[in-house]
């Protein structure tokens, strides 16, 4: 909608980490790989930082273009570049791919530096904790004590809520959006199915298919395809598509309806760019995340260290990350007497209302963020 | 949808009551503002005494202006309850003049008082004069306290200040103070027909 205030033209840079890394299973990498992209200027002491936590199939490529010719910006590209939301001008925006992902950050399909051939099975089942640990040593690098903000959406917003637990004295505010402090078994069984039609695919050779030359991509299709029908919620599906054909009925399991369509076309053009073994990691640190198993399933003793300021975003007809799941998250922090704000914005797309233009829901973003203070004037 | 009616924008040229609300309330303690509107009460609260406030509001724009004025607000409708809040988490829960838009009137009292150790209530005065005048000449009453006609109101519980105290008594609710105003001047002769806005501080017995 707003082509003129891009960002522009951006680039990504990669960060080598070569300190033995931990995670939350027990294993060890032993170095790592982070992907990110920066937007605007980090100011003087440090303050205006801002990180963008990816969900699902999100990466580091969240605004701007690389090249002129791109047909699409970055997935994020709405919210931020110069007067957007989110605004360039005056915040130093962060957006990488997470460990695990498939697009430059270490994950199954990089090169293992031990073995110079992908890793395969072999890399490690990463979680939501491991994530904002390693965002946390990319902050190192970058020389980032403390950030403005943490922002993320669905699992971008789980990290984000992570953030206040892990790292309380780095992070300001939180903008927790679209998100849940746990999924029920409702959603881990959607990442079953999904996982399943991976894993079934006669060409997931349990997970070493790269050295095969092939990709299970029939599985990685229909686990998008269904991840496709929770991100809408039923009344969108019945706006966009209803029961429209392509054309007259021809009594075949080809495509006849819209619906068909739309949903072979997102299986088809994701399985031809994710990578199956970063859905399986990504579904399964999903089905992890549970801050408040630690402590005995009590959500509000999870968050009673965390400092940072929360807006907590929801929308209503968002059924696989509900409203009820958001205020969740507000009750354990009025429990904590936090300072919590929370906004439940009636749209129409159900879960991929958070990456949409709304104009309510920009305008809550807008306001909220333009209140964070930076520069000499954040600290107390 | 009677209730996505901005009721608290309607009113606040008679927000005169602020200034016995804040007496109502103690110096740093947690407050908790029913229908909160943009959260000018809260703010006024927050500024006088540094109270520790959150808002509950249902109007998008209400919602929107408060994260403007730097209020917490949590965005949720009252006719569903408070079941967002913990027993006893707040010093006084605050619901000013949208008691008689509530359809669940009697549950958001006994919500109100599950929440807070005190509560206040403050709504216009069904028994004032100038509307018995307007009944009586086959008139529904229109006011500046009642700026709406009988098809657009958001007002369905309107009541008099008796038919509060006799609420009051039958849900064994203690009236710690009564407060009446009207046109920003207290009202201490025949409160039900003299005053225009009934104030209440209330706790449970």
């Amino acid at each position: 909608m707003q082509e003129n205030n891009s960002i522009g033209i951006v680039a990504p840079r990669t960060a080598h980490f070569s300190e033995p890394f931990t995670l939350k299973s027990g294993k060890i990498l032993p170095q790592f790989d982070l992907v990110f992209e920066t937007y605007g200027i980090l100011n003087a002491d440090r303050s205006n930082a801002v990180l963008i936590c990816h969900a699902l199939s999100g990466h580091h490529h969240v605004a701007g273009k690389h090249h002129e010719s791109d047909k699409y910006p970055g997935w994020w590209d709405n919210l931020i570049g110069p007067g957007k939301p989110l605004d360039t001008n005056r915040f130093f925006v962060i957006g990488l791919n997470n460990l695990g992902g498939c697009h430059g950050s270490s994950g199954p399909s990089s090169i293992n530096p031990d073995t110079n051939k992908p890793w395969g099975s072999a890399f490690p089942i990463v979680t939501v904790e491991d994530w904002v640990n390693s965002q946390a040593r990319l902050l190192d690098h970058l020389g980032i004590t403390q950030l403005a903000a943490v922002i993320g959406g669905s699992l971008g917003g789980m990290q984000a809520l992570q953030w206040t637990i892990a790292y309380p004295e780095r992070v300001r505010h939180a903008l927790v959006i679209a998100s849940a402090p746990n999924l029920t078994a409702q959603n881990m069984a959607f990442n079953e199915v999904a996982r399943q039609a991976i894993i079934t695919d006669p060409e997931f050779h349990g997970g070493d298919y790269y050295e095969h030359g092939v990709v299970p991509r029939r599985g990685l299709r229909i686990a998008r395809m269904l991840g496709h029908i929770t991100y809408l919620s039923d009344d969108a599906m019945g706006e966009k598509f209803g029961r429209k054909l392509k054309d007259n009925i021809k009594y075949s399991f080809d495509v006849e309806f819209e619906m068909e369509s739309y949903l072979r076309y997102q299986g088809d053009k994701f399985a031809g760019e994710f990578d199956a073994n970063t859905y399986l990691r990504m579904t399964r640190a999903l089905d992890y995340y549970d801050p408040a198993l630690a402590y005995g399933g009590d959500l509000s003793k999870a968050l009673s260290k965390a400092k940072a300021q929360f807006l907590v975003l929801s929308f209503t007809s968002d059924w696989r990350f509900s409203p009820a799941r958001s205020r969740e998250i507000v009750k354990a922090l009025l429990d904590n007497e936090s300072t919590v704000s929370y906004a439940e914005v009636t749209a129409a797309h159900g879960h991929d209302a958070f990456l949409m233009p709304d104009k309510h829901y920009h305008a809550i973003l807008r306001t909220y963020l333009s209140n964070i203070q930076i520069g000499s004037d954040h600290a107390k | 949808m009677q209730n996505n009616v901005n009721i608290t924008n309607a009113v606040t040229k008679f927000r005169q009551d602020f200034a016995i609300i804040a007496n109502w309330v103690n110096f740093g303690s947690k407050v908790l503002d029913l229908g909160c509107g943009d959260g000018e009460l809260l703010q006024f609260l927050r500024d006088s005494l540094e109270t520790k406030g959150y808002g509950v509001e249902k109007d998008d724009t209400n919602v929107l202006a408060c994260v403007k004025n730097g209020t917490n607000v949590i965005q949720m409708d009252l006719e569903d309850g408070l079941s967002g809040f913990e027993n006893q988490s707040f010093d006084t829960v605050i619901l000013s003049q949208t008691l008689q838009a509530m359809h669940n009137t009697e549950r958001i009292v006994l919500e109100m008082l599950r929440v807070g150790e005190e509560i206040i209530v403050t709504f216009p005065n069904f028994g004032y004069w100038r509307n018995r005048m307007q009944i009586t000449a086959g008139r529904m009453p229109v006011s500046k306290a009642l700026p709406y006609q009988w098809y657009d109101t958001p007002n369905v519980h309107l009541c008099t200040i008796n038919d509060f105290d006799d609420f009051c008594k039958n849900h064994k609710i203690e009236i710690l103070e009564r407060r009446v105003i009207t046109d920003g001047k207290e009202v201490d002769f025949l409160p039900n027909l003299l005053g225009s806005l009934a104030m209440y501080r209330l706790k449970s017995k």
